[in-house]
């Protein structure tokens, strides 16, 4: 089996500082893999160099594209690579304000991806738009509702919405149950697990909550200092912690 | 069908002057299809921890655990995953799952990731829950609720939802009644009458007895403890 | 005679190079917003000063020059840039569409087909389509430059879902040549069909935003839209109440405070041509 994401030494510097240094690792269809480390240990530098949202310094993040096979990204023109990130990626971002349009309906923002591939029957757009909507468990009759009106949950789920209707095949996840309650997170746990099963998603979510690890991911990366220190199969790296800063950060976690 | 050749694991205590502790070491022994074997030991012996190595859950430092084919100790994490899906199960002490999610679907999920239908795993579902005694109308509900002996059933469903070549059980009867018992000791007979490879641990001396071909005392191979 | 002072049309030479070369850009590039160093001219922002710097670009001695606002020549707007003009540049001036070799326009296109002969001359107030929904000029550029237009239908989208149908009904976005989305500035979509295969010039200068784009003659220009929403050209369902014209674009003008209203040609000349050739209307004195 072909990697869907190979990543090879990819370094990326603030100056003086190490925002990543030489991280390696291929993901393969289907897989999900969590990256955590405390804040300023480099794992959202390094999902927007793999998302094409930051050039990095050196190193190369090669995409298995539906389209063409394999392609280096981050050497890619640009159309090309936002053309990936409108069709074959998804982006979910910590603050839903940022990954969606406030301003337009919740249709709307639904539909924006698929118009930007280029639909153009309003009533298919409109009916899709729906569909995604229930999928994330929002009653389709908030369809023309703007997302001010929506609460946090539901503005992280319309955001997740947008992000897949254009069926996807890798998503990256900004810590994205970050500022919701409990109760809400679980819920858009379980949405996302179902989501990754059922379309067979590969996704790499960034996060400092290892319980939202433990949930979804397959593969974990801990990092620190803009290093990878430990990477393995999930359970294992959180119930037999090899590095010392992963023992650290697992046996920091409150137990309930 | 599970193959262990002098197995070794230390844990490194790196934030307590890393100490380390030698928990087992030299393991050997193989257990065939049809066959069940129990571990058996004092507590602390490392009948968990060995269990937790040939599920891949702990780190292996040296030697091979081989399911099948695959050397778990030498596997990427999407081949342990794979082995996990299809061929290695495991019915821990505690069931993890997602909250709100209701225990129809966790116990159909093992068989949803192998890709069989909604319907067929859902029909499965229903039928081990049935014949653990979970009433129906707690199906809809999460067992992240329920009291110790019912999660422990479900968790027994979810385990046996798909028929493993290989299975590792953890004290898969506690705290059940002489009833549910009896069930969990049927579904252990019938997995190894199709052929599954099973390693069990049982603090009940009676089911042991009764459904293990042999015993491997874990405490031979525990530094500072056979001594 | 300080009109003597000035330059012809108002304007240095060197400036009218630069707008020329900015036009000539926009020609060759049909619906690009070209950058141009928009002078200040002696006029607020909002009144025309980027029709104003491109129609002085392009005026010479021999030229008959013509001002439109909203379709009228003798609105406020119209009149005194029309005098501006004819101060500035000594030129001729007319209200005769067919009489005008350079026509400035406030909102309209006029109804009589213009010729090869003629320039249109458009001013513009928010040359970015975009826009609405992007307010960042980087982002909006480059979306120009890899074509990346999801966004337009977006406001199309939000049009139909609110109103159930597409409520766009002044400055409707357009594709130019299948690439480049302009912006016709807010002239009633009843005007789009008009902007394609015209046999005129159209230029479009937005003063405040310092942007030039064009359309050269016969260009392809098609109004944006979906399959089950196609595009229309609406007018108000009357006849101009002067002239009794049915094919063109009509003003509701109230003419008391019982309620009373009556819609005539918004193109002046147009209505005027008619009714000196004995047409008329219900509401005609």
């Amino acid at each position: 089996m072909r990697p869907l994401l190979s990543v090879q030494g990819v370094t990326k510097h603030y100056g003086a500082h190490i925002g990543c240094a030489d991280v390696s690792f291929d993901l393969y269809p289907g897989e999900v893999m969590g990256i955590v480390g405390e804040s300023g240990s480099g794992k959202s530098t390094l999902l927007n160099c793999m998302a094409g949202h930051l050039a990095p310094d050196a190193g190369q993040v090669v995409f298995d594209t539906r389209a063409e096979g394999p392609k280096h990204t981050v050497t890619m023109s640009e159309p090309e690579r936002r053309m990936l990130s409108r069709t074959d990626w998804a982006f979910v971002h910590q603050h839903a304000r940022d990954g969606l349009r406030m301003g337009v309906s919740a249709g709307g923002n639904v539909g924006e991806r698929l118009m930007a591939v280029g639909a153009r029957h309003y009533g298919n757009i409109r009916d899709k738009a729906t569909d995604w909507l229930e999928r994330v468990e929002i009653d389709a009759a908030r369809v023309d509702d703007r997302p001010t009106t929506f609460s946090g949950g539901m503005q992280q789920r319309l955001q997740i919405a947008r992000n897949l209707v254009t069926g996807p095949r890798l998503v990256f996840m900004d810590e994205p149950t970050g500022g919701l309650d409990v109760s809400v997170q679980a819920r858009l746990l379980d949405l996302l697990r179902g989501l990754v099963r059922d379309m067979g998603l590969s996704a790499i979510i960034v996060t400092h909550d290892l319980a939202v690890v433990r949930l979804l991911a397959d593969r974990l990366m801990v990092m620190k200092s803009g290093r990878v220190v430990e990477a393995g199969l999930t359970d294992q790296v959180l119930d037999d912690p090899q590095h010392a800063y992963s023992q650290l950060l697992v046996s920091s976690v409150l137990q309930v | 069908m599970i193959e262990l050749n002098d197995v070794s694991k230390t844990f490194t205590l790196h934030n307590q002057g890393s100490t380390v502790i030698e928990v087992i070491s030299g393991v050997s022994f193989s257990v065939a299809p049809g066959e069940c074997v129990a571990l058996t030991g004092a507590s602390g012996a490392g009948k968990s921890t060995l269990m937790r190595m040939i599920y891949g859950n702990y780190l292996t430092q040296s030697g091979s655990i081989r399911i099948g084919d695959v050397d778990i100790v030498q596997s990427e994490p999407r081949e342990v995953i794979a082995l996990r899906r299809e061929v290695l199960g495991y019915v821990s002490q505690f069931l993890r799952v997602v909250p709100r999610v209701p225990t129809l679907d966790v116990v159909a999920d093992p068989l949803r990731a192998l890709d069989v239908s909604a319907q067929e795993a859902q029909a499965r579902a229903q039928s081990l829950l049935t014949l653990l005694n979970i009433p129906e109308r707690l199906w809809s509900l999460s067992p992240t609720t329920f009291s110790g002996g019912e999660q422990q059933r479900v968790n027994i469903a979810r385990g046996f939802a798909h028929e493993y070549p290989a299975m590792l059980l953890d004290e898969p009867t506690a705290s059940l009644d002489a009833t549910n018992r009896e069930v969990v000791l049927s579904l252990i007979e019938e997995s190894k009458a199709r052929g599954a490879a099973i390693i069990g641990i049982f603090h009940d001396e009676g089911a042991r007895d009764r459904v293990c071909d042999h015993e491997i005392d874990v405490s031979a191979f525990t530094p500072g403890m056979a001594a | 005679m300080t009109d003597q002072a000035y330059n012809f049309a108002y304007l240095d030479e060197q400036t009218k190079r630069m707008i020329r070369r900015a036009i000539l850009k926009g020609l060759a590039i049909p619906g690009y917003q070209v950058p141009f160093a928009s002078r200040e001219m002696p006029m607020p922002y909002g009144w025309g000063t980027g029709g104003v710097q491109v129609s002085a670009a392009v005026l010479t001695p021999d030229d008959t020059f013509k001002v439109i606002d909203q379709g009228a020549d003798d609105t406020t707007n119209a009149v005194s840039i029309r005098s501006f003009f004819e101060r500035t540049a000594g030129v001729e001036t007319t209200t005769k569409t067919s009489e005008a070799s350079v026509i400035q326009t406030r909102h309209r296109i006029p109804e009589e087909p213009l010729t090869e002969e003629q320039i249109l001359v458009y001013q513009v107030p928010i040359p970015e389509p975009l826009r609405f929904l992007e307010p960042r000029e980087s982002e909006t550029r480059k979306m120009h430059s890899l074509e990346e237009y999801g966004l337009v239908h977006v406001k199309l989208y939000e049009d139909i879902s609110r109103h159930g149908h597409i409520a766009t009904s002044y400055a409707y976005p357009v594709k130019v040549e299948a690439r480049y989305v302009m912006d016709p500035s807010p002239i009633p979509k009843f005007d789009n069909p008009k902007l394609g295969d015209m046999a005129a010039i159209q230029l479009f200068g937005a003063g405040r935003e310092q942007r030039i784009y064009a359309l050269p003659p016969y260009t392809q220009v098609v109004s944006l839209d979906f399959e089950d929403h196609p595009f229309e050209a609406s007018k108000a369902d009357h006849p101009c109440g002067l002239c009794n014209a049915t094919e063109s674009y009509l003003d509701e003008v109230i003419i008391d405070d019982q309620g009373g209203r009556m819609f005539v040609c918004s193109d002046t000349d147009y209505c005027a041509a008619r009714q000196a050739a004995g047409h008329k209307g219900k509401d005609a004195a």
